[in-house]
This record gives structure tokens, sequence and C-alpha cells, in this order.
């Protein structure tokens, strides 16, 4: 077993440090190892936190010799690196955060560690997690460890390509308008963005404050739900965080889904679905509807206005988030300023790149004078229109689904054009502005790229949505294929 | 709502982002192609819609107006370009 301890699930690992059979010490040695031969392709790592790593993984073990450890004692993780970890350099992808020491955790790492996981570093991402490639981060691309001349999606694209070339079998991501559920997509792992609320955003460096939601990626719905039972839950430091009971997301995942009533969009299967995809996600139906569940179609019919609404709404909130960003408290400062204005100005020319940039001026240009109502003013009208839609299919069925992307990951380079870019959250970016949660889970390849299926819930149906990916996973092996470069040099 | 060069610098000042000329005319192309593609919404009857702006309509939830937070400003300011005497030190504002 040894020899393969990167191919196991989170789940396995658990299991596998319960029997004795491994360390948290032995684990966390053999990951870093891989990191340090590995990574160089990939890039996936912002930050490795390697002392700090064995540390915790002797803590763990010690806790475990004691008769104290719980399901994920001893459980290597990564960070997206938009979580604030106390000590550890925290960067946001940004040339802004270069030099940032968060002074404290964020909510979800102080849960994380109090379940006795141990974080290998922080991962790759987008420049504050405005992306969907993973090209816009100030330490560079990361590599699809399926191809590596493909993206790995974005913005939790470093996430997203460790957990697949078997770095670590899980990673924290946030999404705000597809960055868990598309890089999982992208690189053929599962991951969850939770209902807006039930993850404390406390410590997650801010985009788009109504919008953003962190959430688990690994290896499968089990391994999601293993993370969901650590992090959920209510946050009196968020005042967004819901004050909603948790359920144990492990408990639902072995439900029949005999009488499952599937809804697929019909917006969802239109114009710019690539062929490969598209037969994908009906090969997936298929399985559904062999495990005894019924599906029709149904509409979402302002599915085609919800990207102009987020490029209103999002850039809005990040023109504010990001106005902290000035040079006086932490972060980049230029050289000499000649007065205030000149420091604001210049520090913030040379610490944000072109894309945060051009987010900030459209945020700034929609809320000013004579153009809030508009454009801020209408998004929000849209957004109530869009999210109306969802309740609306959601009387009729359980669960709706549909691809996650309308292709597969998309080669380095190839989207120079910042709409064609956006177009590629088409089926994502929706389920945020609705603030419901949704999945994504391997469903097959094309040209050797992998497929996602999109699965999604009303608000707090998580339980029901791990339930739902995890009896596919338990009919299909697409999320237990791993890309050939996890075993060079393994 | 075609958007004009002025108004790229002016958003550029509003946001104290320093942008040259020729930096406006490149964002001036991008962001004039993204607004073409949000103007999409301008076709959709909204009369008589409400505004969403929390996906839960939550509201603010309150707490008591007690001290929570210790002070721990040197460690704050650990992280900051330029402090002295527990003071954030920035150019001259009042001559």
């Amino acid at each position: 077993m040894t020899d393969k301890l990167h191919h196991m699930t989170l789940t396995e690992t658990a299991k596998a440090l319960d029997a004795g059979i491994v360390s948290s010490r032995e684990l966390t040695q053999e990951l870093l190892g891989r990191i340090d031969r590995l990574d160089g392709q990939l890039n996936s790592f912002i930050t490795v936190t390697a002392d700090q790593a064995l540390a915790a993984a002797d803590r763990a073990d010690q806790c475990r010799a004691k008769g104290e450890a719980g399901p994920l004692t001893g459980a290597p993780i990564a960070l997206k690196d938009i979580f604030c970890t106390k000590g550890v350099k925290t960067t946001c992808g940004s040339k802004m955060l270069d030099s940032f020491v968060a002074p404290y955790d964020a909510t979800v790492v102080e849960k994380l560690q109090a379940a006795g996981t141990v974080s290998l570093g922080k991962t790759n991402m987008d420049e504050f997690a405005m992306g969907s490639s993973n090209e816009t981060s100030f330490y560079g691309a990361v590599k699809n460890p399926w191809d590596l001349n493909a993206v790995p999606g974005g913005s939790s694209g470093g996430s997203a390509a460790a957990v697949a070339a078997g770095l670590v079998p899980a990673a924290m991501g946030t999404d705000t308008g597809g960055s868990i559920r598309q890089p999982a997509a992208y690189c053929g792992i599962t991951g969850l963005k939770p209902t807006y609320g039930r993850v404390s955003r406390y410590g997650m460096i801010a985009y788009a404050s109504s919008l953003d939601q962190g959430g688990p990626m690994a290896r499968s719905a089990e391994d999601c739900a293993l993370l969901m039972n650590a992090i959920a839950g209510h946050d009196s430091r968020d005042s967004t965080s819901i004050a909603r009971g948790v359920p144990n997301y492990s408990e639902e995942l072995s439900a029949p889904l005999a009488g499952l009533k599937i809804g697929l969009p019909k917006e969802y299967f239109g114009e710019g679905l690539a062929t490969d995809v598209g037969n994908a996600i009906q090969d997936a139906i298929k399985v559904f509807e062999g495990l005894g569940a019924t599906v029709r179609e149904v509409s979402l019919p302002h599915t085609s206005y919800a990207i102009p609404a987020y490029y209103v709404i999002a850039p809005a909130e990040a023109s504010s988030n990001l106005s902290r960003y000035d040079g006086v408290r932490f972060g980049h400062r230029c050289e000499n300023p000649t007065d205030l204005i000149d420091l604001y100005k210049r520090t913030r020319a040379e610490g944000f790149g072109e894309e945060v940039k051009r987010r900030i001026l459209i945020g700034t240009h929609t809320l000013s004078e004579g153009f809030f109502d508009a454009y801020y003013k209408k998004a929000q009208q849209v957004r109530r229109l869009i999210h109306q839609d969802f309740l609306d299919a959601f009387e009729e069925v359980d669960v709706l689904m549909g691809p996650a992307a309308p292709t597969p990951a998309f080669d380095l380079g190839a989207k120079k054009d910042p709409v064609s870019m956006y177009l590629q959250d088409i089926y994502t970016i929706a389920i945020n502005l609705a603030g419901i949660p949704g999945i994504s889970v391997p469903a097959g390849f094309s040209n050797g790229r992998p497929v996602g299926l999109q699965i999604l819930g009303t608000h707090f149906a998580e339980a029901r949505l791990l339930n739902v990916a995890h009896q596919f996973q338990q009919s299909t092996d697409w999320h237990l294929r791993r890309p050939e470069f996890a075993e060079e040099n393994a | 709502m075609a958007l004009e060069h002025a108004e790229v610098l002016r958003a550029a000042h509003l946001a104290r982002i320093d942008l040259s000329e020729s930096d406006a005319a490149h964002y001036l192309d991008d962001i004039r192609r993204i607004l073409e593609m949000v103007d999409q919404l301008q076709s959709l009857d909204t009369e008589g819609v409400a505004p969403l702006a929390h996906p839960l309509e939550a509201t603010q939830r309150l707490r008591a107006d007690e001290v929570t937070e210790t002070s721990l400003r040197d460690e704050y300011q650990r992280c900051a370009p330029q402090v002295e005497n527990g003071l954030y030190l920035v150019p001259r504002v009042v001559e």
C-alpha cells in the first residue's frame, strides 16, 4: 500500500492512518517529496510549509497514539493562497501581497487545524481569484497534470492541479463564479461550492463578498463530505455566515437514488457546448436513470443574463473590497512617494495585475455617479430573476444536472480576449448569483482532458448533492483515473 | 452606453490607480467590449423587480456592543511598510 500513498483518496488516507498502516509523518514526508520532485513542472504551490507540516504531522501522530484522533487527524491537505494563515505568507496570487505574512488564521484554517489536518502549503491561484485559467497569477500559470499544455482552470487552479497530480489528497478552494467547480472539472477531481454563508468567509481574502464561498476539492464526494464536516458552520466573525445546524455530511452518502427527480436545464445544452462534453454528460445521466432516477427537461430562462449581471456585481464589489490595498498598513508600497495620492496611485498600479485593474476600473465606473442605476441596480434586479429561475426549477425537481463547463480545459495562452475567457463560466456563474450549492464530479474525457458533470441543489442541499455524487462514483470510475503525470518519477 | 477615454481615466483616478494615456487606451478597448456584453441586461424588463443584494435575503445580525478583540497593534504592524512608535508612516499630508 505504501508505494501508492499518493493515489489514495482522503477517505482511504484517513483509514490508513487509523489502521496504523502509515503514520502522518511518513505520509507527509512522502507527499512533500513528490511536491519537491514534481511541482517544478506544475507550479501548483506558491508556498510549501514543510517544517510546519512535519511538526503538525508529529502532533497528529502523538494525538493518535493517545487515542484522541478524529476522522481527519494527520490527513494532509493544501490551502488556496486566499486563506489567511498566521505566520505564513498569504499572497492571493498578487504582487500586492507578495510580502504579506498574515497575522491571524482564517476560520476555515482554524477549523481544519482543530480537526488535526496537516497543511502542506498554499496553492497557486488567479490573482485575487479573478480568472478562469490560473494565468493571472503573479506567480505564473499552473499546468494541468492531464496535459501540461492545458490550463488547470481557475481561480482555484493550484488546488485542483495538486490534487489531480497526487501531491495532496484534498485542498481548499473558493468559488465566486465557478472557481472550485470549473478547475475541478478541468483536472478530473470533485469540487463542492457550498451554499452562500455555509462556510465562514472570515480570513478568506475578499473578492466579491455577496458571491464568495469556500469549499472542498478532493478525489471523491465522500472526501468532500469529510471536509465539509470539518469546515461548515456558523461563525460570529462573518456577519453573512448562516446560523443553522450542520448535518453529518457523511451519513447520507449511501441513501439510494430511486425516485430522484433530475432536471436538465435546456439552456445548459445549447449552442457553444462541445460535442464530447455533451455526450459525456448524457452518458452520466443514463447512469442515474439506471440507479432509478427520473429525468426531465426544465428551463432556467434568464441563464444568458448571468454573465452580464456577474460582470457588474462582482467588479463593483471588488472595486470596493480592493480599496484596502493602499500601501499604508500592509502589502506592497511604491518607492519614494511624493505625496499621499502618488503613494496610493503608484502602489496600486504596481501591485495589481492587468485583470485585477480591469475589474476595479469596471466596478468603479459602473458604481460612479450617473451609471449606478443603469448598471448596478439593474444587475441586482436581474439577479433576483436568476435566483427565482432556480427556486422555480426546484419546485419541480430535486437536483439539476449539466456540464460544469462548455469545453474541456483549453490550451495555455489560448484565450487572450477577456470576454471569451468570461464565457467559459456560462454554466457556473448563475449558481453564485443564486447562492445555491453545486458540485462538479469527473464524468469522462475529451481528447484526454477531463469532463466535469455539475450537480446543483437548492439552498443547504449539500448533503443531498454529496449523496447523489457519491452514488454516481459508486457506479463509475472516472474519479479514480489518474493522469500519467502522477506516475512519473513516483 | 459607449465608454469614453476620459471615463476610463476618471475611473482610474477614483480608484487611485496610476494610468498613462496609452494604458487607458488599452483598457478602453477591453472594457468597452465587456460593457457591450453587459448591456444585454438593458433588454430585460425589470420594472417592479426588487434588487437582490443577498442570495438568502438574510439581514445583518446584531450583537451586544462589547469589547471582543484585544489590542494586537504590534502584531498587526509587523506587516506594515513603514511604522514608527506605533504609528503608520505616510508622506506628509498637511504642510
